[in-house]
């Protein structure tokens, strides 16, 4: 595959350069009795059987190389095959009862922070169905206890603990992003309202922090849909708007038990029937899967509907009608967090196939689709590790080339700014959409009468 | 020598399939009590349904796509498996020997296709032998302990063959058949062996999850 820039080719050492001031300052803070103190608590205490059994299963049979877009990419180099980031961190760990080295751990937070997207696509390759992914997480939670987490992160998750959103966005900033929207779509609808804290709706929509912060537009789309559809629905003006969830990658759990809570105390203080989310798939994640367990909730305390899933409801019940399809021939990415993790990938397809004349698949699809690489926090680790993700997503590239495609279609916030990096490092001549893009451009722009 | 021999037949026999059985007895109570104890939302997730639901489709040959893309170590290990049961466990002369301890029997395997099985397994753990050290991703894994545990399996499954073709010294070589595949069953529940075990646990966990929680395929 060819760069436009300069690839880097050089396989990683094993002593890794100092690059990250928060992670070099943090290393220069630790002691050996600290290092040694926080391995054995988070292993020995924060784990259980389940951890055991798969330090204790795998027979290092190889099979999860297959799965690792990382080892794909690097022209399978088994530095970047599942098994051996475990053996490169965990493993060690055991071994030494966590008396490492501070190379060590710079090299294990590379390896669990940019080197893994938690994505879980080995999982399906390990005929034991070892969670690689979670072991990855669990060298995070010991990088966030040593306060060794790359810093723009970091950053994300300071300004989790003290807004309750990603992205520092203020209260007021975050009013006013919704009425300037609100005020905009008028041209549209005129009567368009995008209901702020109205109690007893039937949806609280939900979205993440970088939408305010600098893709508005999708609120604006989200909106024209809700009121085209006419539904019920409202966001909450206050904190617990924010469904995004950084603090669930740095292993920082308390912060991210935190978020969700808010989430979803929000929505109960809105009394609404479910949530609604825009199309992002760590979100999903968070709220479905992670941050409803840390608060004891064995599954969400409200349905969780991801866009996907909600596109596919106003498509098929005929609240949204499609004016005339979309011509170019697009491909669809599976965002693991949805797919892997909700098993949206038919009904997006469905939908896709509503909207668009001409689809083309990629190989490998659903399930088994290679991560955007940019997920699991790897993107938010911040442009000083722009290089790497390029190189270590060549497959995906290959991937994407190979379809054909003038248009990708990625129903993920984290895999839509991963994919648009690849596509402009490779120079693929694909632009680059949400499915909600797709559906505003094409949609009848009149509001929905039932039986009409 | 004689007493010896009485010894590793007799007694020792039942020492090592009590401590085979036995230890992976205490390593299930254990992980469960555990499991109980300190990570009791397993179950809250494990549903009888997606654990078999997950386990079945890992034991259809080349359903999961992970077998599909290393289709000869897949299908070798598949076989290998299930002959290192089906061999020793329907060995005529095996059967004769629980025959006469405890008046029980059943369909024997014929001697001549029971000795190319044999082969077949010795066949299949030279195969991963060289595996390890070829394919560079699994290279990169492997440690001395990956060669001796394929040595312990292989031991009792050579000497067999040996014993059985009656080359070189019989005698010894019937104790050391004797011996070894009683070092086998003794160390399966203290080493990675006790996969036998926990594999399907941590499938069942993941086939849960997938199929429960996530409703999506995990093969």
């Amino acid at each position: 595959m060819q760069t436009k820039d300069n690839p880097m080719t050089d396989t990683p050492s094993i002593v890794e350069k100092p690059t990250d001031p928060a992670i070099e300052s943090g290393l220069e803070r630790l002691t050996p009795e600290r290092i040694q103190q926080v391995i054995q608590q988070v292993l020995k205490k924060e784990t259980g059987p389940r951890f055991k059994a798969y330090v204790e299963t795998c027979m290092r049979c190889g099979l999860c190389a297959e799965a690792c877009s990382y080892f794909l990419s690097n022209d399978r180099d088994p530095q970047f095959m599942p098994a051996a980031k475990v053996k490169n961190t965990i493993w060690e760990m055991l071994k030494k009862d966590g008396n490492v080295s501070k190379d060590f751990l710079r090299r294990a937070v590379r390896i669990s922070h940019l080197e893994c997207n938690a994505c879980k696509r080995c999982a399906m390759y390990c005929p034991f169905g070892i969670d690689i992914a979670y072991l990855m997480l669990l060298v995070r939670r010991i990088c966030h206890k040593l306060e060794i987490t790359p810093q723009y992160i970091q950053d994300t998750v300071n300004s989790h603990s003290v807004t309750m959103n990603q992205m520092w966005v203020k209260d007021d900033e975050w009013i006013d992003t919704l009425q300037w929207q609100e005020e905009d779509a008028r041209e549209e609808f005129e009567d368009l309202q995008i209901p702020l804290d109205k109690v007893g709706a039937d949806i609280m929509y939900s979205v993440i922090a970088p939408e305010p912060k600098f893709q508005a537009g999708l609120i604006y789309q989200a909106a024209t849909m809700m009121h085209a559809a006419g539904m019920n629905w409202t966001m909450p003006s206050t904190p617990g708007w924010d469904n995004s969830n950084m603090a669930m990658y740095t292993g920082d759990n308390e912060i991210s038990g935190r978020i969700v809570r808010a989430f979803f105390e929000t929505a109960s203080k809105l009394r609404v029937k479910r949530i609604v989310m825009g199309e992002c798939g760590h979100a999903f994640r968070s709220v479905y899967d992670i941050g409803n367990r840390w608060n004891s909730w064995v599954m969400p305390p409200f349905e969780v509907v991801h866009a996907l899933a909600f596109y596919h409801e106003l498509l098929t019940q005929g609240r949204i009608t499609i004016k005339e399809k979309y011509k170019k021939k697009v491909t669809l990415h599976d965002p693991c967090n949805v797919s892997r993790g909700r098993g949206l990938h038919d009904k997006a397809r469905e939908v896709v196939n509503m909207v668009c004349e001409d689809f083309v698949d990629m190989v490998p699809n659903r399930e088994h689709n290679y991560c955007c690489g940019a997920g699991g926090g790897v993107i938010n680790c911040g442009p000083p590790y722009k290089g790497e993700r390029m190189v270590n997503n060549r497959v995906k590239a290959e991937q994407l080339a190979a379809t054909g495609a003038e248009v990708l279609i990625a129903p993920c916030h984290n895999c839509h700014s991963g994919l648009e990096d690849i596509i402009h490092h490779y120079d693929l001549k694909m632009e680059i959409k949400f499915l909600g893009d797709l559906i505003y451009e094409t949609m009848e722009k009149k509001i929905y009468e039932p039986g009409a | 020598m004689n007493s010896f021999i009485a010894f590793i037949m007799g007694p020792m026999v039942w020492i090592s399939v009590i401590i085979f059985l036995g230890g992976l007895t205490i390593q299930l109570v254990g992980i469960l009590r555990a499991v109980r104890e300190k990570e009791p939302y397993i179950y809250s997730y494990v549903t009888l349904k997606h654990s078999l639901r997950s386990i079945g489709a890992w034991i259809i040959p080349f359903l999961p796509r992970s077998a599909r893309m290393s289709p000869v170590y897949y299908g070798i290990s598949y076989l290998f498996h299930i002959l290192l049961f089906l061999v020793p466990l329907f060995l005529a002369s095996h059967i004769v020997l629980i025959n006469e301890a405890f008046q029980l029997s059943w369909p024997a395997l014929n001697d001549q296709v029971a000795d190319w099985l044999t082969v077949g397994v010795i066949g299949a753990l030279v195969f991963f032998a060289i595996r390890r050290g070829m394919v560079p991703e699994v290279k990169f894994l492997t440690g001395a302990m990956d060669y001796l545990l394929i040595l312990l399996v292989l031991l009792p499954f050579l000497t067999g063959f040996l014993a059985y073709h009656q080359w070189f010294a019989y005698r010894w070589i019937t104790v050391l058949h004797i011996l070894s595949g009683e070092l086998m069953l003794i160390i399966i529940p203290f080493s990675r062996f006790s996969h036998m075990l926990t594999a399907p646990l941590t499938r069942a966990y993941m086939g849960s999850e997938f199929g429960h929680v996530r409703q999506a395929r995990d093969w």
